[in-house]
């Protein structure tokens, strides 16, 4: 397992940053999901040769849930 | 301000005068003005209404712009256009007020913890080039210019400077270096120009763990953030639901008209967005955070300075932590002699030991020793030493020494290590030497008092006498002395049996030896954490300078933080319901429900913001 941070930005309030991460959490290939809404930031846990299958899982839910938010590495 | 802000802002002023235009010019054909209020509305809310559409979609109907795209629809429908464009236009005022709110509070913590060194100008086949931190290999020579942060930990190999440590230790006395010392990253470089020789990688570097500790810090979420995430999952289908029943049941049974109704119902849906609640709370502990790191205190996690404000018992660590953890000369007593002269003579008898003892003598002594002078140097185990000194027997040791060689000497009173001097089989006098107690100390006990703990108990491995002497001085409540460290964690579970159903117990330490103790306690104190990576991990809170005072601040952003965490709460809850009732009675129009949901949000932001204002 490896922690990863990204920067999220586009998240409008406190309340969809909450609702997001607990979407977030029901994907299976990641442990210790995070935003924080204050500092921009997604941190998460996963398996390093799995990190490119579980970036297109989590883009595919935030495009479904918050299509205005984007990540990027910081 | 941003390019989305100000796009909004734009809309805003747009908006806002063709709505007042449309207000007070009445122009004789009634549908122009509705025309012009439509056009207002659509310019201020079209991408909440396109927002709304998307979540329609998906089901999601307890999202904030579903709720005030129907809200406004509503009052669009039932007639009530000024009212409608309005109410849209003051949700987008708030709006932008919170994001900028937001983003000038992070900007303001990003400061607090602007350590982050941006380059490193290593040196390469004897040119300097700019490099990103990351790419510096240990071994290389960085050079660091006046005005520079040190982007890498490492040694001096050249040169000499004073150093700003504000960012990291809220300290803002410089430190003086020189060639051979160790400087951390982060730091500010105040005057010459250094050459560095890299001893730790970017990511292992002092500055990279801080940040990596700060920057998660708002991933443990306190309770009051999981009280606040719980209550708005139920307030807003409760009060959407009763909306509901307010728009449909009154007028069947009282025979009363719809729209009358239906208005108090959309101020309901309007009242009901839950968002204005929730940005309050990380965001005082976000500022409460950010405060503490510009003191010098790394809190871990919103937990934790929750958990401080009910600190009860603090439990301490001695030396290091009360104590400096050096020995220093205290007391010279001569008889017959100079007090120069028996500490010479202590410290050349002592000038080949490594012994802390024998150091604090030399450094008391602080001139240079003659080895010539010194022969036939002996060491005799566990009592002092023996050695001959411009031709003079002398023995320098403890009361054994003295007993074994039969020598006649008045036994000191003094408390600490004591050394007796014999000068040709003469005895000379007595130094003592002890760990002295920082002067913070007496500070912290005082203002931890103040703040609300009512118990300070010190655990140490020293010996009994000199551990009373310290607590007596320092009038600690109690003190347990002589404990191995097994002992402290069995101490330590005894006093976690005294405190409160609430109360929180605090345990400081210097980090080295007491991982078990740190994780048995509530919160976990490292102290002198700038550059022992063992206390960063080990420990809750991590105080980056030595002092135990810090712990009082701590206490003192944590209380601040929580009154206005509960403030906030007790605020935003308590306009909303009384909004809700005034409404369901008719008495309160839409606009106060907007000021119930956006008004409160500004105000309750505004309030979080004075945590940042602590007086540094």
């Amino acid at each position: 397992m490896k922690n990863y941070k990204f920067k999220i930005e586009g998240l409008d309030c406190a309340n969809c940053a909450n609702e997001l991460e607990s979407e977030l959490r029901e994907l299976d290939l990641i442990n210790n999901v995070s935003i924080s809404f204050m500092t921009e930031k997604l941190s998460f846990d996963c398996e390093e040769n799995n990190i490119d299958e579980v970036l297109k899982e989590i883009k595919k839910v935030i495009k479904r849930e918050e299509p205005d938010v984007s990540i990027e590495e910081m | 301000m941003n390019k989305k802000m100000k796009k909004q802002l734009l809309r805003i002023i747009i908006s806002g005068i063709m709505l007042l235009f449309s207000m007070l010019v009445s122009i004789n054909v009634k549908y122009i003005n509705n025309i012009i209020f439509i056009i207002a509305y659509f310019i201020i809310g079209y991408d909440i209404l396109l927002k709304a559409f998307r979540n329609i979609k998906r089901g999601k109907v307890f999202d904030e712009n579903f709720l005030m795209a129907v809200a406004t629809i509503g009052a669009l429908c039932i007639g009530n256009i000024p009212e409608a464009v309005s109410v849209m236009l003051f949700y987008q005022v708030g709006e932008l007020f919170q994001s900028y709110a937001v983003n000038k509070s992070r900007k303001s913590v990003a400061a607090l913890m602007d350590i982050r060194p941006d380059y490193a100008n290593v040196i390469r086949n004897d040119k300097h080039i700019k490099v990103d931190p990351n790419e510096v290999n240990i071994e290389e020579i960085i050079l660091v210019k006046p005005g520079e942060k040190i982007p890498l930990d490492g040694i001096i190999v050249e040169g000499s400077s004073m150093l700003n440590t504000l960012a990291l230790t809220g300290e803002a006395v410089p430190r003086s270096v020189k060639k051979g010392d160790e400087v951390l990253s982060g730091c500010v470089n105040n005057e010459g120009i250094l050459k560095i020789k890299v001893t730790k990688k970017f990511g292992e570097s002092t500055v990279s763990k801080i940040l990596e500790l700060v920057e998660n810090a708002n991933s443990r979420k306190s309770s009051s953030e999981a009280f606040i995430t719980k209550f708005a999952k139920y307030y807003t289908p409760i009060v959407c639901a009763i909306a509901l029943v307010l728009a449909i049941l009154p007028p069947l049974i009282l025979n009363q008209p719809f729209n009358t109704w239906i208005y108090r119902a959309l101020s309901f849906l309007v009242v009901s967005c839950p968002c204005a609640l929730v940005v309050s709370i990380p965001l005082s502990f976000f500022g409460g955070i950010g405060a503490s790191s510009s003191i010098g205190v790394l809190v871990k996690g919103s937990n934790y300075l929750e958990a401080l404000s009910n600190a009860e018992i603090v439990v301490c660590d001695k030396t290091g932590t009360l104590t400096e953890g050096v020995f220093k000369v205290q007391k010279i007593e001569a008889i017959s002699i100079s007090d120069e002269e028996l500490l010479k003579y202590a410290a050349y008898a002592e000038s080949f030991s490594n012994h802390p003892i024998a150091l604090s003598l030399k450094e008391a002594y602080g001139k240079k020793i003659d080895n010539k002078k010194i022969t036939d140097t002996k060491e005799i185990s566990g009592k002092g030493v023996q050695a001959k000194i411009d031709g003079k027997e002398v023995l320098v040791g403890n009361e054994k020494l003295l007993k074994e060689k039969n020598i006649d000497f008045n036994k000191s009173k003094d408390i600490g290590t004591i050394v007796y001097i014999v000068i040709d089989n003469k005895y000379c006098g007595y130094i003592v030497i002890s760990d002295k107690i920082k002067e913070d100390s007496y500070k912290a006990v005082s203002s931890l008092k103040e703040n609300n703990v009512k118990k300070i108990v010190m655990l140490t491995g020293d010996k009994t006498d000199i551990s009373r002497e310290v607590s007596e001085e320092l009038k600690l409540d109690e003190f347990h002395s002589e404990l191995l460290p097994q002992d402290k964690v069995k101490k330590l579970e005894k006093l976690m049996l005294e405190k409160s159903n609430e109360g929180k117990l605090i345990f400081v330490g210097d980090g080295i030896n007491d991982a078990p103790v740190l994780a048995l306690s509530d919160i976990g104190v490292a102290m002198g954490g700038l550059g022992s990576d063992a206390a960063i991990e080990a420990a809750d809170i991590v105080i980056m300078t030595d002092e135990p005072s810090k712990i009082a601040e701590a206490i003192k952003i944590s209380h601040k933080t929580m009154r206005i965490v509960k403030e906030n709460i007790v605020f935003a809850i308590t306009v909303k319901i009384a909004v809700l009732v005034l409404s369901a009675l008719g008495i309160a129009t839409m606009w106060s429900a907007v000021f119930a949901d956006v008004g409160v949000s500004v105000i309750a932001i505004l309030n979080a913001l004075r945590i940042l204002k602590v007086n540094k």
